[in-house]
């Protein structure tokens, strides 16, 4: 546990692992502290089509499984912990974990971020009950059932048309009127017969009795208030919901420059405290995709290279 | 663990005697899989308190929605067939389990 790394990166997700790569090749000794598994966001995601060399058919789980792969051949080091504080001020960076404290050099903050929820009442008490933020994980139990999902991007439209694949109807429940989605997945989802188009609606609650059986939405135009019920011989339904993510920087607020909760960096990765970057969807940054995080975790790993060489 | 199935859930679970836990589990999740070991540690460390066993619900979903499980991975917790306890997706750590096994222990 006293051991101290060249580079500590949190998160294992594409941005974490990208950037173990370039460190371990490197021959920086790294560690990733990854809280729960790896991945993150992708491995909860059915398909992957836009990362360079991924065909039809790529898995989140897949791909990710290779990345893993990859950085344990460079020698980096992994070990599973929640980092519960981290002292970032200093030449050593400490992250202060459930299981331990892990210090180095320099730091890669690659904690991603979680799904957005819709915050409305009924939601919270009704997840894993109808309601959910994984189709990878959820889709099999509504196969032949009735699903809305909500949302109107890319992620959104493609987890609705993976959803297709189990329920006999999908409801995309969007609060514009027209999908944010590339152009090639609209046409896929409004040429799929399964596929159903709720516009210019949020959700205000969502209902149920030990599972859901009800979501009442509001139209934003004219605040009209409709409530869908299970079909009876159904007697639930699944809401499922992809309308964006939250950064998980909690830990670094009056630490780091936040915007909207995102830590700022510079197009090096560099944030505000020297020897700390910031790389994937956790950092302010116009896209966030698997191979913008990629690339993140290369340039941090490059510039905390240089960084420790400057030490 | 004891591995069940849709026939001897029923036998195993709800007609079962004192606190039994039930990891819902399915093909493809993930989240489930990286949970699995630490459930299997919990079974090694508790297995004289309460009995371990664990369901592949792609396998078995009628089941699983007949206990109210529409998302996994779920934890439960049994007594005497009825589910008193349970954990469900994020709020399914290890160190979660660990605390409510140790309200029934």
């Amino acid at each position: 546990m006293n051991k101290i790394y060249d580079v500590l990166i949190i998160g294992a997700g594409p941005a974490g692992l990208s950037a173990g790569i370039y460190a371990g090749r490197s021959r920086l000794s790294t560690l990733i502290v990854e809280k729960d598994k790896d991945g993150g966001q992708i491995v909860i995601t059915s398909e992957i089509e836009n990362y360079p060399g991924c065909l039809e058919g790529e898995s989140g789980p897949t791909l990710v499984d290779r990345m893993v792969e990859q950085a344990k051949h460079f020698g980096v080091e992994k070990v599973y912990d929640e980092i519960v504080d981290v002292k970032l001020d200093g030449k050593e960076k400490v992250l202060v974990g459930k299981k331990g404290e892990y210090r180095g050099k320099a730091l890669i903050i690659a904690g991603g971020a979680s799904s957005r929820p819709i915050g409305c009442p009924g939601e919270k008490t009704f997840t894993g009950k109808g309601v959910s933020y994984c189709a990878t994980c959820d889709a099999p139990f509504f196969e032949d059932f009735e699903v809305f999902v909500v949302g109107g991007g890319d992620t959104a439209v493609e987890e609705a048309l993976y959803l297709t694949k189990f329920a006999r109807k999908v409801s995309i429940i969007h609060r514009r009127d027209e999908l944010r989605a590339v152009k090639s997945i609209q046409e896929k989802a409004f040429a799929n017969p399964k596929m159903n188009f709720i516009w210019d609606s949020v959700v205000k609650e969502i209902k149920g009795d030990g599972l859901v059986n009800s979501i009442v939405l509001e139209n934003v135009k004219t605040g009209q208030l409709t409530e869908i019920k299970a079909d009876e011989n159904d007697g639930t339904f699944g809401i499922f919901v992809f309308i964006g993510y939250v950064p998980k920087t909690k830990l670094f607020e009056g630490i780091l420059n936040l915007e909207k909760g995102y830590i700022v960096t510079d197009e090096n990765t560099k944030t505000n405290v020297e020897g700390v970057f910031a790389a994937g969807d956790i950092r302010v940054k116009s896209l966030r995709q698997v191979v913008t995080a990629a690339s993140d975790g290369a340039i941090a790993a490059v510039q905390a290279g240089k960084y420790i060489e400057s030490l | 663990m004891l591995v069940l199935d849709k026939t001897t859930f029923e036998p195993e679970v709800l007609k079962g005697e004192g606190y039994i836990l039930v990891d819902f589990f399915g093909d493809g999740c993930v989240s489930c899989e990286a949970l699995m070991p630490h459930i299997e540690e919990l079974s090694n460390k508790y297995k004289d308190k309460l009995k371990f066993t664990k369901i592949n619900t792609s396998k078995a979903r009628r089941l699983a929605i007949g206990q109210k499980v529409l998302g996994l991975p779920v934890i439960a917790i049994y007594k005497d067939g009825e589910k008193i306890d349970e954990l469900v997706k994020e709020d399914a750590t290890a160190e979660n389990v660990e605390k409510m096994i140790q309200k029934y222990v």
